[in-house]
């Protein structure tokens, strides 16, 4: 099989604080890391690898230079291959600009079975590029994938995450999955996996590369205006339980429940 | 030093590593029961921290030793002695067999070694032969085939848990000193080996500790590791990696106190203020910061000497490991004294890290041991 793998560089937002003044974020020596939704993603491929021998696993990432840093990381982790997609051109766009981009690169890629990405990245927080991605490929997509529960011949059976419970749903290969945290714990590294990572190299294409125009990716593709930012005022109180103990330790434990708290 | 990229990657797998696996209920149970824990030990296997600097064709990761000192060096930060668990057999253990060890003694010890599938222990130290390793008194007095070994070795780290052991005894009972000294690789399961009581120590513990004695012990002469009655040599040069290793684990011990001090000080509050505003204790903290960042500028070279294989490594070893042990102590000292009473309560984290330092400047090779190298190499 063959599987590819979206993956983001994003900052560190446990790291980030915000300006109080300007109310934008501070991004001044915060560190990048690996999107975490993009882990399990990868976690998710390597394992379908290890159970399918004979699998590859590509990883695909579109941002500057510097994102060749975490698809090193992915690469020690054990993903096969790797590609940045990077060039001014592409600079500015927003999820829209996003995925024809980086659709266009897996096009070049040629043929797969499987797209895993990260739900959505932790600095944006749209959740539309892996979508959007499976729309311009013309693939079906299912998001919030919290556990794959079996690949056969030309489908996939995954359960899809709801707020109360989940569903489970076939999908017909090729096809784009997005993984949530739930979906596994991502593995480390490993220290042979990292001297091997700076033995590969890392394939960097730009628009031509990928046949993409100019004036197609990047701000000039961005039809999203960002129109203000701000920070939100913090929240009310929260809210208040009454009755006596047991009763509320039972209220409790069911609101928690609810909100997949326990 | 300023880092390749490569290397900063294994620092954020082994920090990744420490601050997810070595929580504090585990790092709490082995302080308070001394066990070893098997668990992490498979762990850590299982990511190559085990066989990092072993060669890849044994079964190791075949990295460097910069990055050995990375992982040591993190580990430490977070638990003295979990950095132990990575470090024997890189060190200690995988050491004399990559110095020495032929193609078979190789492939049969050194690959299930750098997998974490056994352990090897090193047993130089005798009750009376401590930082004088040529006053050795076990014996191995060939038999056709086989040597036979006499004697008790002791302060044996990991002997408990080891499958094999190797064993530095004296094969020309007719040579002086450091002459005439052999060294075996032993299978704790052989006939006649048997351990002392596990050593109930101030720190690092849950890495058990104990004596060895052999008595007639049959080891076969395959298992003679390197050329007869030349192992001092051998002991010294393993000794020169595992200073470096030290070192790495005095300066991740050093982060520590220099991280908990800094933590303290803003937090604790005396006299309507944070005690980090008062000078007696910035001060401190100021110390502690360039200390500690001398020493890691120390490590960090005599890791970049060892990897181009210098001449002068071996004294930069040594240089390293005395500064940085004697710098982990200084700083533990500070950390618990900012701390105050606190810091003398087990609840606190520097009381474990004052214990843990200690060893530093002691084991493989005392300070002054390391002064008397440094020394010697100067004015000989």
């Amino acid at each position: 099989m063959r599987i590819i793998v979206c993956a983001k560089q994003v900052p560190d937002t446990n790291e980030v604080r915000i300006d109080p003044v300007k109310g934008t974020l501070i991004r001044d020596g915060v560190p990048s890391i690996l999107n975490p939704d993009d882990a399990n993603a990868l976690e998710a491929a390597l394992t379908v690898k290890d159970a399918n021998p004979g699998s590859t696993v590509s990883v695909i990432s579109m941002g500057p230079p510097q994102a060749a840093y975490m698809l090193r990381e992915c690469l020690a982790m054990g993903a096969d291959d790797v590609y940045l997609l990077s060039s001014r051109a592409f600079g500015g766009a927003d999820t829209c600009a996003t995925s024809t981009t980086i659709a266009a690169g897996i096009r070049k890629l040629g043929k797969f079975d499987i797209i895993f990405a990260g739900r959505q990245a932790i600095d944006g927080d749209t959740a539309q590029v892996g979508p959007q991605i499976a729309q311009r490929l013309g693939i079906p997509v299912v998001t919030y994938v919290m556990k794959v529960r079996e690949l056969k011949e030309g489908s996939v059976i995954v359960e899809r995450q709801l707020e109360d419970g989940f569903e489970v749903i076939e999908v017909s290969t090729p096809c784009m999955l997005t993984a949530v945290k739930e979906l596994n714990t991502p593995r480390y590294m490993t220290i042979s996996g990292i001297e091997d990572a700076y033995k590969k190299t890392i394939t960097v294409w730009n628009e031509n590369d990928v046949a993409l125009r100019p004036e197609s990716c990047g701000l000039k593709a961005s039809p999203t205006q960002v129109f203000r930012s701000f920070t939100p005022p913090p929240k009310g109180k929260g809210e208040m339980l009454s009755g006596s103990v047991p009763e509320m330790a039972a209220q409790l434990v069911q609101k928690l429940t609810e909100k997949h708290a326990l | 030093m300023i880092f390749s990229e490569k290397h900063e990657l294994i620092r954020k797998l082994a920090r990744d590593f420490a601050e997810t696996e070595f929580t504090t209920e585990i790092m709490d149970e082995l302080d308070r029961t001394g066990e070893f824990n098997w668990e992490m030990h498979r762990k850590m296997g299982k990511v190559g921290f085990l066989g990092c600097k072993i060669p890849k064709e044994y079964g190791g990761q075949g990295s460097d030793y910069m990055s050995y000192v990375i992982m040591i060096e993190e580990f430490a930060r977070i638990s003295p002695v979990f950095s132990i668990y990575a470090n024997t057999s890189n060190s200690l253990g995988g050491g004399p067999l990559m110095l020495a060890g032929t193609e078979e003694q190789l492939q049969k010890y050194l690959v299930p070694t750098a997998k974490g599938e056994k352990i090897i222990a090193f047993a130089l130290t005798e009750p009376g032969a401590g930082s004088d390793a040529g006053g050795t008194t076990t014996t191995a007095v060939a038999d056709g085939d086989y040597f036979v070994l006499n004697g008790r070795k002791t302060f044996i780290s990991g002997a408990p848990m080891a499958d094999y052991c190797i064993v530095f005894a004296k094969t020309d009972l007719t040579a002086k000193g450091s002459k005439g000294i052999s060294s075996f690789i032993v299978d704790m399961k052989l006939p006649g080996v048997s351990l002392g009581k596990d050593e109930m120590k101030m720190g690092i513990l849950g890495y058990p500790t104990c004596d060895v004695i052999l008595e007639d012990v049959r080891v076969h002469k395959s298992d003679l590791l390197g050329e007869l009655n030349k192992g001092f040599a051998q002991a010294m040069k393993t000794l020169d990696g595992g200073r470096l290793g030290v070192s790495a684990q005095s300066i991740g011990i050093g982060q520590a106190c220099l991280d908990e001090a800094i933590k303290y000080a803003k937090e604790r509050k005396q006299f309507g203020r944070r005690i980090a505003d008062f000078q007696g204790i910035s001060f401190m903290i100021a110390d502690m910061a360039t200390e500690l960042a001398a020493a890691k500028e120390l490590v960090y070279n005599a890791a970049a000497l060892k990897d181009k294989g210098a001449k002068e490594a071996a004294v930069a070893c040594s240089i390293a490991k005395y500064y940085a042990s004697e710098m982990c102590n200084r700083l533990a000292y500070k950390a618990v004294q900012i701390h105050g009473g606190y810091g003398y309560i087990k609840d606190y984290r520097v009381e474990r890290l004052y214990r843990d330092a200690r060893i530093m400047t002691i084991y493989e090779g005392t300070s002054q041991v390391q002064q008397m190298v440094i020394a010697a190499d100067l004015l000989k």
